[in-house]
């Protein structure tokens, strides 16, 4: 796959398993109001996933739309960062690493809003939006959960423990990245780090939480080394389209 | 059965539709405070763009009228037509009214 096409893919694979595990909360979150947020953010990442999945088909050019690529690739082909295929845990492990990621998300969007190849510029300009809302709620509920009673805070602590490991794995560069950088379209995500930290910080200070110890990172999922919470997810994600082949409604 | 005393406060919801415009009750949402209150309002009451501006406010801080003296308080206005202001006759090319 040209290395632009497989770019696009892993921006919208992250938004797609992240979209996908958000949803499994549909019905069953702590409360009505709780569960439309988390639905809401859901629907937001899957829109995200559905440009950016449908921009790699279009670079590939090989027939594949957003569907195909979402629907009929097997684990080893997907390339989300491991951090969004975690098992939600409770409450505080999902807003865990709904904290890390969205606040890497709203850094990168505010990034790419400027890049040269106007069609990851424009799917950044949308979304850029809707990222700094849900980095916005994940930071309050992390600082809810923190500063709020000792069963709250204790759950929050083992939510970030869980999530701190797969975080690093977010401002990886390898050779797909730069060569995106190269035709205007990368992001030099190590850059991100620094404001990434700060913004972490702050909310854990808040929250009166430590920033949990460094770990060597878990690395992976770009290059397909998966969980093995991933083949879970995609085989309720792509059951229909597995068993009904191009079925529609 | 949940039990009432855990649960979060009810806060009632308004919505300002666009600019220019008042703000206008659309329901309720359950919060433990008002920034939450914001964000569930938001995320229950404007996502299919219904909204510019929103307001949150505690429901225990509203006074109601009592419904028993509904009669006493609205019936004497039904007979008093002549508060509406319809006995005017407009004169043609008069806009903005």
């Amino acid at each position: 796959m040209e290395k632009l096409a497989q770019y696009a893919l892993r921006l919208g694979d992250d938004a797609l398993i992240l979209g996908q595990r958000l949803s499994e909360w549909c019905g069953h979150a702590p409360a009505l109001e709780v569960d439309l947020s988390l639905a809401n953010i859901a629907l937001d990442q899957v829109g995200q996933a559905t440009h950016f999945l449908n921009l790699a088909g279009a670079i590939e050019a090989k027939g594949r739309d957003g569907d195909a690529l979402a629907f009929h690739r097997d684990v080893m082909d997907f390339t989300n960062c491991l951090l969004v295929e975690q098992p939600n845990g409770d409450f505080a492990q999902t807003m865990a690493r709904q904290f890390l990621y969205a606040h890497y998300q709203h850094l990168l969007f505010e990034a790419m809003r400027s890049v040269q190849d106007e069609r990851f510029a424009a799917i950044a300009a949308k979304a850029v939006k809707e990222t700094a809302y849900h980095a916005k709620l994940a930071s309050d509920w992390v600082i809810r959960l923190g500063d709020g009673t000792e069963e709250s805070r204790a759950r929050m602590i083992a939510g970030l423990d869980w999530m701190w490991r797969f975080a690093d794995e977010l401002f990886v560069m390898d050779e797909i990245d730069e060569a995106a950088i190269k035709v205007g379209a990368g992001i030099d995500k190590p850059a991100l780090r620094p404001a990434w930290d700060a913004r972490i910080d702050a909310a854990l200070a808040e929250a009166g939480l430590e920033r949990p110890a460094s770990r060597r990172p878990v690395l992976g999922g770009r290059t397909g080394r998966h969980s093995e919470h991933l083949g879970h997810l995609l085989s309720q994600m792509q059951f229909l389209q597995r068993a009904y082949p191009g079925a529609t409604w | 059965m949940s039990d009432a005393s855990k649960e979060w406060p009810l806060w009632e919801v308004f919505v300002r539709g666009k600019g220019g415009l008042s703000h206008r009750h659309v329901g309720s949402v359950h919060a433990a405070d008002a920034q939450m209150a914001l964000e569930h309002a938001r995320d229950t009451y404007t996502r299919r763009m219904e909204g510019v501006s929103l307001w949150v406010l505690p429901s225990a801080q509203i006074t109601a009228s009592d419904p028993g003296e509904a009669a006493a308080l609205f019936e004497p206005a039904e007979d008093k037509v002549y508060r509406h202001p319809t006995f005017y006759k407009i004169p043609d090319g008069i806009t903005h009214i």
